[in-house]
């Protein structure tokens, strides 16, 4: 056998791919300029967009943050060489007004005889992280932590309008009553009677005793913040309070009107499918016409049924047809065998919907149900239409100041970030809570 | 915590007592407090300032009813009103008094059931055009496409003006008053059209305000002032001769300055009257002696609150005009303290 061969013998080490295919130049080639048309539009679409972040950049990169009005920002823009009305923007309006824009006209201790309370809507905000930690990421936190998760519906209110302490104590103590008398007339006379008495003996509570017991403790032991009103309420503020308990309330009420709407009970079917169609066949702003101005009328004179109050029932009523009919949705992609399955396993109709049908069907409406949260969110700019000051309303009471009229763009571009933030930050925590939840029926 | 909201939707359906039928005057002595509806923003006429204290020509008018009454000019709660809400608000009793530029009409006062107590500013439907489109006169603006807020009189006195005489425009509908501003702006109408205290507020805004004219014609009445409730005569004389005392006490020359040295007593038994040292006005209004001279001290009188939220030395430098006193050749006329 010679040493000669007429095919190789061993394999050549693969070389490195050519320069042109791989790393951001292959990238490129592929993506950007793979043939002479899509070269064409590549390169129109970088002019373009450097052009559009040139524009913008020389719009917002402008020393204005500490200008006093309108004028002296026009005053900079005439020294840089600019002119013309939106020629760059004006910061100094949000340096002037950006805690207007986020506390609205909660007490910031400009009046005499209040101090600055701010704090508390901040401090508010902090503790509704923590409350809702159990429930958005429930295995990166200790347990224990939802009892705080109870006590806090009792302590935001209390914190955003301030007064004694004892009126959360005594509501909730209201709920507290309830649960004994369940407890106790439940295993006598049966759950049904025990519920109606707990039901009974908790609004008889709420009427007529909590009120007086709760003056009666704050006269003998005077503890608790300065009250705020109502109407003090405004801005980012406002928009996240009415937000946060319209989607806190929305999603159980959400659950029981899609419940209701499936159940074999003709009574609570019908009723529940005629507040649906209702609410969903009026838009939102003729109910809060209806909050702002319908309800005085009806209401005897001297009544004061507060404002957001009113509002924030009207918003959440609103969002719970459309959630029941985002979770409906949820119900009836599920199979009929899940359902037969929890038939068969022996579990009565709360077991199954608690165990077996509402995990997999809230499940399947994630999207939806974010979707309806964020919608719910941004719709809270419309009750600027009735004349609460949230944001979008405040831009206009702040190009009122003749020192800020005629600024527009850095305004509602300051509103939007706040808002982006907010939804965006829902929209990710949602796909986050998907992967989560991911179990491979895919 | 503020009980109304836990109790309030428990209550709906009326548990709590309705307010006896105490006239309203009484109602605010009672509350302490008096509820005045503003815009929810309007250059020079009510806006809050950073601190989120209400400012401006008719919240002055507010501040001096609240301090004639009350004593303290800070005892009000503000309640800002769009234009859909104001009416309701004063109908249904969340407000005891409406200062909110509201143009005085007779289906206002008869069909809707207020009473307008005066007018505290005249103004009317004027147009702003660019210079360059060299027009002096409105009744040039044949073709001409117009800014107009729609859904407002304007709208109406628009096609009016146009229709008599007898030339044609074409309407651009926007909805509000910044809206209107940057639709003119950027050229999308040759005139923009609202009221004319607004179109000076809206042309001092502007990078270069001396390319804009206004107009010379005035094609609409607008008397604007504040309103009560129909039918509590006790409160709309208090809130009548408030704003009376505040233009009387121009005329009379009564200014925030000489206000202590007046209030001593004067040789001129009018401004004794008015300031309380001599007579009773007071008491027949069913409020102290010096309720008037508390209402000065708020702000001064009738020209100082213009000149300082709508005066010429303002952004918006409206002249006096109409609303000059009567003594100078404007419609400022207060009947006589006596």
């Amino acid at each position: 056998m010679s040493d000669i061969s007429f095919v190789r013998k061993d394999m050549l080490p693969p070389k490195e791919p050519p320069a042109s295919e791989v790393g951001v130049l292959g990238w490129l080639k592929v993506n950007l300029f793979s043939t002479w048309l899509n070269s064409l539009l590549s390169v129109v679409a970088l002019a373009f967009v450097s052009m559009v972040i040139y524009k913008l950049l020389s719009w917002a990169l402008v020393p204005t943050w500490h200008a006093k009005s309108l004028s002296e920002c026009r005053e900079i823009f005439a020294a840089l060489g600019k002119d013309g009305h939106n020629s760059a923007a004006c910061w100094g309006v949000i340096r002037d007004r950006w805690p207007q824009l986020l506390f609205g006209f909660y007490p910031n201790g400009a009046e005499e005889g209040v101090s600055d309370q701010r704090w508390r809507p901040v401090l508010d905000l902090l503790l509704l992280g923590v409350a809702m930690a159990p429930v958005l990421f429930s295995e990166k936190v200790p347990r224990k932590l939802i009892y705080f998760t109870y006590v806090y519906p009792f302590i935001m209110p209390w914190l955003l309008w301030g007064g004694p302490i004892w009126t959360p104590i005594c509501i909730a103590a209201g709920f507290v009553i309830a649960y004994v008398v369940y407890r106790v007339l439940g295993n006598i006379f049966g759950s049904l009677v025990g519920l109606v008495a707990a039901v009974a003996t908790a609004l008889v509570w709420w009427l007529f005793l909590s009120g007086p017991i709760a003056s009666g403790l704050a006269s003998i032991l005077p503890i608790g913040l300065e009250p705020v009103a109502s109407r003090q309420f405004g801005g980012m503020m406002l928009s996240i309070t009415i937000g946060v308990v319209a989607i806190a309330c929305s999603l159980p009420l959400g659950i029981l009107l899609a419940l209701g709407r499936q159940s074999d009970l003709l009574i609570v079917k019908s009723l529940c499918v005629g507040f649906i169609e209702f609410i969903r066949g009026v838009p939102l702003i003729t109910l809060l016409f209806v909050a702002s101005t319908l309800l005085n009328i009806f209401m005897p004179p001297g009544t004061n049924f507060d404002i957001i109050m009113r509002v924030i029932i009207m918003a959440t009523l609103f969002a719970s047809a459309y959630m029941a009919e985002v979770i409906r949705g949820g119900l009836a992609a599920l199979p009929k065998g899940q359902y037969e399955g929890a038939d068969s396993l022996g579990l009565d109709y709360w077991q199954a919907q608690r165990l077996i049908i509402m995990p997999q069907a809230l499940k399947i409406s994630i999207p939806g149900i974010v979707s309806t949260f964020i919608g719910l969110f941004k719709d809270t700019t419309l009750v600027s239409v009735i004349g609460l000051l949230d944001p979008l309303g405040l831009t206009n009471a702040i190009r009122a100041d003749a020192a800020w009229n005629g600024v527009v763009w850095e305004l509602y571009g300051f509103i939007a970030f706040m808002f982006f933030v907010c939804c965006f930050s829902m929209s990710r925590y949602s796909m986050y809570l998907e992967r989560k939840l991911q179990t491979g029926h895919r | 915590m503020n009980k109304s909201v836990f109790f309030g939707a428990l209550t709906v359906a009326g548990l709590a007592a309705g307010a006896s039928a105490a006239g309203t005057l009484d109602d605010v002595k009672a509350r302490d407090k008096l509820n005045c509806g503003v815009t929810t923003g309007l250059v020079g006429f009510a806006a809050p300032n950073a601190n989120g204290e209400w400012e401006g020509f008719d919240v002055a008018v507010c501040r001096a009813v609240a301090a004639a009454v009350l004593g303290d000019s800070t005892k009000i709660e503000f309640v800002p009103t769009t234009g859909k809400t104001r009416f309701t608000a004063l109908a249904s009793g969340e407000i005891d008094l409406l200062a909110r530029n509201t143009t005085w009409t007779f289906s206002r006062d008869v069909d809707l059931k207020f009473t307008f107590v005066g007018v505290n500013y005249y103004d009317g439907q004027g147009f702003i055009v660019p210079k360059e489109l060299g027009v002096s006169s409105a009744k040039e603006l044949d073709g001409a496409t117009v800014c107009i807020q729609t859904g407002t009189t304007t709208e109406l006195n628009l096609a009016d003006f146009f229709r008599t005489n007898n030339i044609s425009y074409e309407p651009v509908p926007i909805e509000t008053n910044a809206e209107g501003q940057q639709q003119f702006l950027a050229g999308a109408c040759d005139t923009y059209t609202t009221d004319a205290s607004g179109l000076a507020a809206t042309r001092a805004t502007f990078d270069d305000p001396s390319a804009y004219v206004i107009l010379p014609e005035i094609i609409s009445k607008e008397p604007l002032g504040p309103l009560v409730r129909h039918g509590d005569d006790e409160w709309g004389d208090v809130v009548r001769w408030t704003l009376n005392a505040l233009i009387a006490a121009e005329e009379l020359g009564v200014t925030s300055a000489n206000l202590a040295e007046m209030a001593s007593g004067t040789n001129n038994p009018e401004i004794n009257r008015l300031l309380g040292t001599e007579g009773n006005l007071g008491e027949m209004l069913g409020l102290d002696a010096d309720w008037a001279a508390k209402a000065l001290a708020v702000g001064g009188n009738y020209g100082e609150v213009f000149a300082k939220n709508i005066g010429e030395n303002t952004p918006i430098g409206l002249a006096r005009g109409l609303n000059a006193q009567w003594t100078d050749g404007g419609l400022m006329y207060a009947p006589p303290f006596r």
